[in-house]
């Protein structure tokens, strides 16, 4: 990982007006992950949209920490299921017209 | 131009507080947020219009707007001549007052009325990355048999993409940093292209292999014989056993689909013999073959 693709937690946290304690407790139920280099936190550009995300259920639709990993969770299986229904949909059409 | 009873769309009366907006609203966000339903074209439909019944209901002075002129939105043109909403425009597209990205647009009457999309003071205002956009591309099966520059317009810019051969139906690709514009300095948002692949009338795919029947005379499947076949890279000679049995398959190495982003290999073709028995035959045919049947 080059130091390019951080994002200082503190810039995100004043771009987003959140408190890093937010931060915190996402990474420490693993919903994202925290770079520390030279005593200063990083998030990877990678995991902003993940970020952005919690902070939308958060702070825009009132869900805890709880309920945003159940989410998140729920959200992994959907996507899971969707590409299950895209290959088997891709499958059925081998036989719409045999 | 339709005229939306934001009202109706957040399910509150005309007397509600600020709070039940509030509340209507996180309560019907929760349900549509985009971020809750991927790839529902619903819910984002849906939340379209709860978002901007809550940009307009949660801002004191675009409700007494909408209250005063809504049904005869014509008229506040008058009303909007010099007015403070525009300076308010950020004129990004996308945005709720709590402070979410969202690509979706407001409607032609909000749009009228108040003046491109909407950002009111609050807390939570500025935001750090731009907006993802999503698009659907579609091919045909020799368009993704190889590989191709392809441009495409997106929100008024031209991108040149390569897209590899072997891309697969419903797969998405994106493409980083051509999505909407960072704010503040932030990054852009990515660009998420799907591809829906139509079906060939002669070749089906699943993953990397070709599926084809062939039709094979009733001679030619008794006897023997070398037949030429269409593949999706051109034709093919085959030698065909004697007493082929209807519905037999052979499979070709190498002559299915390439396989993604693996250059130089491919799937295999399946074909499936369709043995066709001979129709419209003549008497001494027709002799022949009941002598066959005899013997």
């Amino acid at each position: 990982m080059q130091i390019e693709d951080l994002i200082d937690i503190n810039e995100i946290c004043a771009s987003h007006d959140i408190e890093i304690s937010f931060i915190s407790s996402l990474q420490k139920t693993g919903l994202i992950e925290i770079t520390t280099v030279d005593d200063v936190l990083f998030i990877d550009t990678g995991q902003v949209k993940q970020l952005e995300k919690c902070i939308h259920f958060h702070y825009d639709l009132d869900i805890n920490i709880e309920g945003i990993e159940t989410i998140t969770y729920l959200l992994d299986r959907i996507t899971t299921l969707q590409e299950e229904i895209g290959e088997l949909r891709n499958r059925l059409q081998l036989y719409e017209t045999f | 131009m339709t005229y939306p009873d934001y009202y109706k769309i957040l399910g509150i009366e005309k007397s509600a507080t600020q709070k039940d907006i509030k509340n209507a609203f996180r309560k019907l966000a929760r349900k549509y947020h985009p971020d809750l339903n991927p790839n529902d074209k619903d819910a984002k439909k849906n939340f379209q219009e709860i978002n901007e019944a809550n940009e307009v209901l949660s801002d004191p002075e675009k409700r007494k707007k909408y209250d005063q002129y809504g049904k005869d939105w014509q008229h506040a043109e008058n009303f909007e001549k010099g007015n403070h909403y525009q300076q308010q425009s950020s004129g990004t597209h996308g945005t709720y007052s709590s402070g979410t990205h969202f690509d979706g647009a407001f409607s032609d009457f909000f749009e009228s009325m108040f003046g491109g999309s909407a950002y009111t003071d609050n807390s939570r205002r500025v935001k750090f990355r731009g907006e993802d956009y999503n698009a659907e591309l579609h091919l045909n099966l020799l368009d993704a048999y190889t590989t191709h520059k392809q441009t495409l317009t997106v929100n008024g810019k031209k991108i040149r993409i390569t897209i590899p051969a072997g891309i697969e139906n419903g797969q998405t690709i994106k493409i980083s940093g051509h999505g909407g514009q960072g704010i503040n300095g932030g990054p852009n948002g990515d660009l998420y292209i799907t591809f829906s692949i139509s079906s060939h009338d002669k070749f089906k795919r699943l993953g990397n292999d070709l599926y084809t029947t062939v039709d094979l005379n009733l001679y030619t499947a008794v006897l023997g014989g070398e037949i030429t076949i269409d593949t999706i890279s051109g034709k093919v000679k085959l030698k065909v056993k004697p007493e082929t049995q209807n519905g037999t398959k052979i499979l070709l190495k190498n002559k299915g689909f390439p396989v993604y982003k693996n250059e130089g290999h491919f799937g295999a073709l399946y074909i499936t013999y369709a043995i066709k028995i001979p129709t419209n035959l003549n008497d001494k045919q027709k002799s022949l073959f009941t002598e066959l049947s005899e013997s």
